[in-house]
């Protein structure tokens, strides 16, 4: 029991129990979150370098008419492996991470619930990765677009393994996302700090869980695709093949009832990291807390009534093309809601302009151009002049990279020095974020008149007699002042990673939990667990916080508390380290890859996943597992 | 002021631009009436965003007077009841308006003249279809309409999803393998309207390219009246060798000239290619030197096309140019 222990003493008994020791088995073995995590993000940031590398081999290539710098087989690799390494591989993981990160600390535990899972999660993701660009690497890279429309990419059109690749990453990517948010509902729902009731949870952790419940609902949607594009491509079944009875338009219905709530995936998450911002540096308690939550949770629900605003020009009948229309604007209230949320926590606060606020700053100007888009694209008879154009490639940058890139950037200034224990350059935040709005809004705004002009996009190149090359030339150009931002924010985090300034526990004197601990946090997180009585725990008692004990020291042990007052219900224990995800994703990696080949793998393949289970599984007789 | 200077952008394009390809320059039916939607609606938009950012800067800058007490967060909970309400006015002002633009657009008159449509990679085939069966018949890549009276197009695809946009005309419309589609054209002035295909479909999606060719109904009937003849018979010995080696090599295997033994169906119909603007879905313009750039190397000219390579000798070349540029 820690009752009877000094401080010091009993940390010296946590590290014991929860430190992760050195060593590479050990490294792999580990399920600390926040190593975890930290292994998302960075993976999640070396695909952003990845695929931003590819975007500008694009506009090299569209920089002139006629251009013959790529050819169209790769330009359409290219594309492709952009749009997937983007939303799969950036976009949902690092908001994934963020979330792996910050949600235990925010909730006041001392780990996720189901670590192992969560090692295993990072695995399967990073294979799925690696599978799509080493096989770019092989010049055999999906070239169908990150939505794979069939029968391009069917059995019939779709050449070699392409599709099978591009459809496979899904599986290990959706794989990844689908336990990452078990563990996120359970965490949230389950290990609340004592007094963290529902209406004391903060903002970023209610997004996190709201994104968690989309990605439980959508998964099954893309996993039932990208599986019968398997199917249909390796066995001959012919569920997207109309000579044989199938549809090709089933396929968009799947991939878009789970594709556009994947928009709101990444997001969300982005809107709780801008409304902490936001709090944050206007030093109050953020305005319409309640209206937010119940915005986000609105976003959750009506994310799934509106995927067939990217289907208005196949031909539906009109009474549906109307509903779809409305719905798809009335998702315009709840973003509406959101943002002059935080406009009246701004104007009633006294804003500070570190470098976090102003990427948020930056979000909201470019995301309010994104979600008007947005409702432009919704009304059916204007989006059959718009879509498939680049007017749509504009409005969905504005919508990603200014919606959700621009707040990511700013949690990155925020809780770096949280994740790292020193603190990033505010000179050259400043200098990055000026870049990157400004190269952003160059690169991307003239995209809507190009689209306007008559411009499809997935364009390997355009004639010489179409007045596109002067705006086309225009944004390669801009795309580079973009990159040049990026550059600048990645040498920041590098520098301040081996030297930036010491941070200390608190140094933007936030409210929430994740602050009253050192940065970085020890592997334990907390001391004692502290007890909630406000949204904002460190700003209403800024010396010191309540605490619980009890908790016993000589295991891996945590409280498990209810679900709407978080009372404390129980000791519950951690999971220990374990090597057995790791094989366990290694068996996953070879069942999913080989069935890319053969359909045997399936059966073959889930033997030695069914040995790696046992072994995960097996009492071992340890504390841990012993209660 | 980033929007202010887009629409003043905007308004410079409408006015000044007769660009072949463009939204903003609609000369048909349903183009004119979306284009007063797409630009009220950019309007409207681009207040709303004005008003978000004077918001916005205001509550950054004004910093003296925030008593911070009670009475401004009762203020502020009352601006953002406001904001919402108005937001939803907006909203609803706009779908309203999208559902009227919907209807108008329906209330096209009855077609008088009905067209099929099939996309392949990557071209454009239209059948002009008749009653009279041998009153039909089949072009490629250039589609001609009379000016002022509602078409017809029945939208199908033989392959992958491609999808019919001729911006100044329409909006667009898929063409989906196993099901149909219609769009129904109507130009209000005569003139060469650009359009291309617009949902991806594989390796040369960005040559897939047709016109629209809108003719006084005199001249329409002309062309549709010619159209409807077998292909010219050579008139020079250069003309004639080149049908015999178009018979004889692979080429008919592949494409139809009506009136002689050459009848494949895999590449568009030749019977009056000559008369044709351009060649390769809009890839090069139809001159006799571009025909056979094209035929001596179409995988160069537009890698992954359909057509092969046929070997041939600088001779057979200009030979087969002269006959294709005869056919008027
Ligand atoms: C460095 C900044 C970026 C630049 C310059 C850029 C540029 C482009 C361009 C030119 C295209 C159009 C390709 C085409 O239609 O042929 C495109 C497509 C796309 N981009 Fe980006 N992009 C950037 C960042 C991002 C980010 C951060 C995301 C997501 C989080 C993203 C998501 C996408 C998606 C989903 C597509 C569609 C791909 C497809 O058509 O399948 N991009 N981008
Ligand atoms: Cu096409």
């Amino acid at each position: 029991m820690d009752d009877g222990l000094d401080d010091a003493e009993l940390e010296r008994h946590l590290l014991q129990r929860w430190e992760t020791p050195h060593g590479v088995w050990n490294a792999l073995a580990t399920v600390d979150h926040k190593i975890i995590a930290r292994r998302y993000l960075v993976t999640a940031f070396v695909f952003l370098i990845l695929g931003g590398l590819l975007a500008v081999a694009m506009r090299i290539q569209l920089a002139q008419p006629e251009a013959r710098i790529l050819d169209p087989d790769r330009y359409n690799q290219i594309f492709t492996m952009h749009g997937s390494t983007m939303m799969f591989l950036f976009a949902v993981p690092v908001m994934e991470a963020m979330a792996i990160y910050l949600v235990p600390l925010m909730v006041g535990t001392r780990n996720i619930a189901f670590p192992r899972l969560n090692a295993y999660s990072y695995w399967i993701i990073l294979v799925g990765g690696l599978l799509l660009w080493i096989s770019f690497a092989l010049d055999a890279a999906p070239d169908v677009g990150w939505f794979a429309y069939v029968p391009l990419s069917g059995p019939e059109y779709g050449s070699g393994k392409r599709a099978d690749i591009w459809a496979q990453m899904i599986t290990f990517t959706e794989l990844s996302a689908l336990a990452v948010a078990v563990e996120i509902v359970v965490t949230v729902f389950k290990q609340r700090a004592p007094g963290m009731s529902l209406d004391r949870i903060p903002l970023l952790v209610w997004s996190m869980l709201v994104m968690a419940f989309i990605v439980i609902m959508a998964m099954p949607a893309i996993m039932f695709a990208s599986s019968t594009l398997i199917l249909d491509r390796l066995v001959e079944t012919q569920f997207y093949n109309p000579a044989a009875g199938g549809d090709v338009l089933l396929w968009q219905h799947v991939f878009w009832f789970f594709g556009h709530p994947e928009v709101y995936i990444i997001f969300l998450p982005a809107a709780g990291m801008a409304s902490t911002i936001v709090a944050t540096f206007s030093r109050r308690t953020i305005f319409g807390y309640l209206p937010l939550v119940m915005a986000f949770i609105a976003t959750g629900v009506l994310a799934f009534g509106l995927w067939v605003h990217h289907m208005f020009v196949v031909g539906l009948p009109r009474l549906g093309e109307g509903f779809f229309t409305a719905s798809s604007m009335a998702i315009a209230v709840p973003a509406g809601i959101q943002i002059f949320c935080w406009l009246a926590t701004l104007w009633l606060g006294r804003p500070v302009f570190a470098t976090p606020l102003l990427f948020v700053i930056g979000f909201i100007v470019t995301f309010v151009i994104g979600g008007l888009t947005g409702v432009m694209v919704a009304s059916v008879p204007f989006d059959t002049q718009v879509h498939d154009t680049y007017f749509v490639v504009a409005h969905f940058h504005y919508v990603l990279v200014g919606g959700a890139v621009f707040p990511l950037l700013g949690a990155i200034y925020y809780w770096f020095p949280k994740m790292t224990g020193r603190m990033m350059s505010e000179r050259l935040g400043r200098w990055a974020f000026g870049l990157i709005f400004l190269g952003f809004n160059l690169t991307f705004f003239p995209m809507h008149i190009l689209g306007l002009l008559g411009m499809p996009r997935r364009v390997y190149t355009y004639q010489p007699e179409l007045p596109w090359a002067g705006l086309n030339l225009f944004i390669s150009l801009s795309a580079l002042l973009l990159v040049s931002g990026f550059v600048v924010f990645f040498i920041d985090v590098l520098r301040a990673w081996r030297s930036g300034e010491p941070a200390g526990p608190n140094p933007w004197k936030a409210g929430t939990l994740e602050w009253a601990t050192s940065s970085p946090p020890p592997a334990y997180n907390f001391r004692r667990i502290p007890v909630v009585d406000a949204c904002n725990p460190l700003w209403v008692h800024p010396d010191e916080l309540a605490v619980t004990t009890g908790l016993r020291v000589d295991r891996r042990e945590l409280i498990a508390s209810s679900v709407v007052e978080a009372l404390p219900q129980a000791r519950e224990s951690s999971p220990r380290d374990s090597i057995w995800p790791f094989w366990a994703a290694i068996a996953t990696s070879i069942m999913l890859i080989g069935s890319i080949f053969t359909p045997w793998a399936v059966v073959w393949g889930s033997i030695p996943i069914a040995v790696t289970l046992i072994g995960w599984f097996w009492p071992k007789g340890t504390a841990e597992d012993t209660s | 002021m980033k929007s202010t200077s887009a629409f003043l952008l905007l308004a410079l394009l409408v006015s000044g631009c007769s660009g072949a390809q463009s939204v903003l320059n609609a000369e048909g039916h349903a183009a004119i009436e979306l284009r007063t939607l797409i630009l009220g609606t950019i309007l409207v938009c681009a207040a709303v965003w004005l008003v978000v950012t004077m918001a916005l800067v205001s509550a950054l800058v004004r910093r003296s007077d925030r008593d911070g007490g009670a009475v401004s967060e009762r203020k502020a909970a009352a601006a953002v009841s406001g904001a919402v309400g108005a937001t939803v006015l907006v909203i609803t002002g706009l779908t309203i308006a999208s559902f009227y633009t919907t209807r108008a657009l329906s209330e096209a008159p009855t077609p008088e003249l009905t067209i099929d449509v099939t996309a392949q990679q990557w071209w454009w085939q239209f059948n002009y279809v008749d009653q009279n069966s041998a009153r039909a018949f089949v072009v490629a890549n250039e589609l001609h309409i009379p000016v002022g009276k509602a078409v017809r197009l029945r939208l199908k695809s033989s392959d992958v999803i491609h999808s019919f946009w001729v911006p100044s005309l329409a909006g667009k419309q898929d063409l989906i393998p196993g099901r149909e589609n219609s769009l129904t054209l109507q130009a209000e002035r005569p003139g060469i309207y650009r359009g291309q295909c617009a949902e991806f479909c594989g390796l040369q999606h960005s040559h897939m390219a047709l016109f629209v060719i809108a003719e006084a109904q005199a001249d329409y009937e002309r062309w549709a009246e010619r159209q409807r003849g077998a292909g010219a018979e050579p008139t020079e010995p250069e003309m004639v060798a080149g049908k015999a080696l178009f018979m004889a090599r692979q080429c008919a295997a592949c494409h139809t000239i009506r009136g002689t033994r050459a009848a494949g169906a895999t590449g568009p119909d030749l019977t009056h290619i000559g008369s044709r603007r351009t060649i390769a879905a809009g890839l090069l313009e139809n001159t006799r030197g571009s025909l056979a750039a094209w035929i001596a190397d179409p995988q160069t000219l537009k890698p992954g096309n359909n057509m092969p390579l046929v070997p041939l000798t600088s001779d057979e070349l200009r030979q087969l140019a002269a006959y294709m540029e005869n056919l008027q």
